[in-house]
């Protein structure tokens, strides 16, 4: 995997070229993240593509300078929350007449019958845990320990300290944890 | 202890949790282009995902760094040499085939209309741009169809050059009136003879000029009319294939 800096010269020597390879390099961890925010598999797909288009577009009006200090992991990753939330909020503006029920405001929590074929019990029952927790703790857990970020770049998707990010994964955690085992804390 | 065991399996849960993305993904987010023949000249195309979103001739598209850089900034998307033409898009430029998948997404559903009922247009035959918008259910916007096609993103592949007017004349073309006449003269339209109906004395039935039905009608047996009204009024019905 190309690291950020040959991604970052790429994008400047050949905006299209780099941003193909900017892709390759982070579609997987775009994609991971997406799928833990929307409940559908298709709509990841869907959210991650229109993302990485929405990166593109602002990378045109960006100066090499620009470009050159970006940190391309969790400024793609901020784009992809942003999105999710404008997604959400034109889906409560404008109710769907055409019968197909609206982008929830969290993951569903129970997995339809596919998502259940596509991964373990286990998996699943976490995966609706973790759509229960409160926006930031669920992002934060996400990002630290889905997709295996460092604390630097969660605090910067999340737009906090590095303490509070920790703060926000921990008491994530913590929650999962409880939640997993409610007859030891009776 | 046993609290230690739990989080660990926890975090590796939380791990297993991180899906890949499919395949499909980078193929949605970067478009290709290749330059290749057309019936006028080479032709240049742009394919996404879901098939080819843009089609202009070389000529009148100009120098292709322009034309991609016009494409990147009208629709916001990368654009990158393909390794080949998209399944079915040089068949179709020979015109020995049904065409490759279209993209045509970005556009209004009028608009994926009126193009939907132009690619049933047969070759070698023209319908007027009134009879495109009451195919298309509008029957009012004929020039709302006229706009639509001058804007036609995949020229050639939904034949917009056998759109004419009403009148005869061939009209407008997105790359110049030469281009549709050549287009419609290679096809074998006789472009004197668009106005109009052309209706059969031994079958009562009445054709646009250019339908199949309407070419087989011997010159003994061939009655014009200006307009449907008239050929109703003389007893004619309109033809179940061409529809005038």
């Amino acid at each position: 995997m190309a690291d950020d800096e040959q991604l970052r010269a790429a994008l400047v020597e050949d905006l299209d070229a780099g941003f193909e390879a900017v892709v390759r390099a982070h579609s997987d961890v775009v994609h991971a993240v997406a799928r833990r925010t929307v409940s559908r598999a298709a709509d990841a797909e869907d959210l991650a593509a229109e993302a990485l288009l929405r990166a593109y577009r602002a990378l045109r009006g960006y100066s090499p300078a620009r470009i050159g200090a970006l940190t391309l992991r969790p400024w793609l990753l901020t784009i992809l929350l942003n999105t999710a939330r404008n997604d959400r909020r034109d889906a409560a503006r404008r109710p769907r007449t055409d019968g197909v029920a609206p982008v929830p405001d969290r993951p569903a929590s129970a997995p339809g019958p596919a998502e259940r074929a596509e991964s373990t019990e286990l998996g699943d029952h976490l995966a609706g845990l973790l759509a229960e927790l409160p926006v930031a703790q669920r992002t934060a857990v996400v990002l630290r320990h889905v997709v295996d970020l460092p604390v630097a770049e969660v605090a910067a998707v999340l737009g906090c300290g590095e303490a509070t990010a920790r703060s926000h994964a921990k008491r994530g955690l913590d929650a999962l944890r409880a939640r997993l085992t409610p007859e030891a804390t009776p | 202890m046993t609290d230690d065991l739990q989080s660990d399996s926890l975090l590796a849960a939380l791990r297993d949790l991180a899906e890949p993305a499919p395949a499909t993904l980078a193929d949605r987010v970067v478009d290709t282009w290749v330059r290749v023949p057309g019936p006028l000249g080479e032709v240049f195309a742009v394919t996404g995902a879901r098939g080819v979103r843009l089609l202009r001739p070389a000529a009148h598209a100009g120098d292709l760094d322009a034309f991609l850089e016009g494409y990147r900034a009208r629709h916001g998307r990368p654009v990158l040499p393909a390794a080949r033409a998209p399944r079915g898009l040089l068949p179709a430029l020979r015109g020995t085939g049904p065409g490759p998948d279209l993209d045509l997404g970005d556009l209004t559903p009028f608009a994926r209309e009126v193009l939907a009922v132009t690619a049933r247009i047969p070759a070698g035959q023209t319908r007027p741009y009134g009879w495109v918008a009451r195919e298309a259910g509008h029957p009012r916007a004929v020039r709302a169809v006229g706009t639509v096609l001058a804007r036609n993103p995949v020229p050639l592949l939904v034949p917009c050059h056998r759109v004419v007017r009403g009148d005869g004349d061939v009209g407008q073309y997105l790359s110049g009136v030469t281009d549709k006449v050549a287009l419609l003269e290679r096809e074998g339209v006789e472009l004197g003879h668009l106005a109009g109906l052309v209706g059969s004395d031994t079958t009562g039935v009445v054709c646009f000029p250019t339908c199949h039905h309407a070419r087989r009608i011997s010159a003994a047996h061939r009655q014009g009319f200006a307009n449907l009204e008239r050929a109703r009024a003389a007893g004619y019905r309109p033809c179940r294939d061409c529809r005038p």
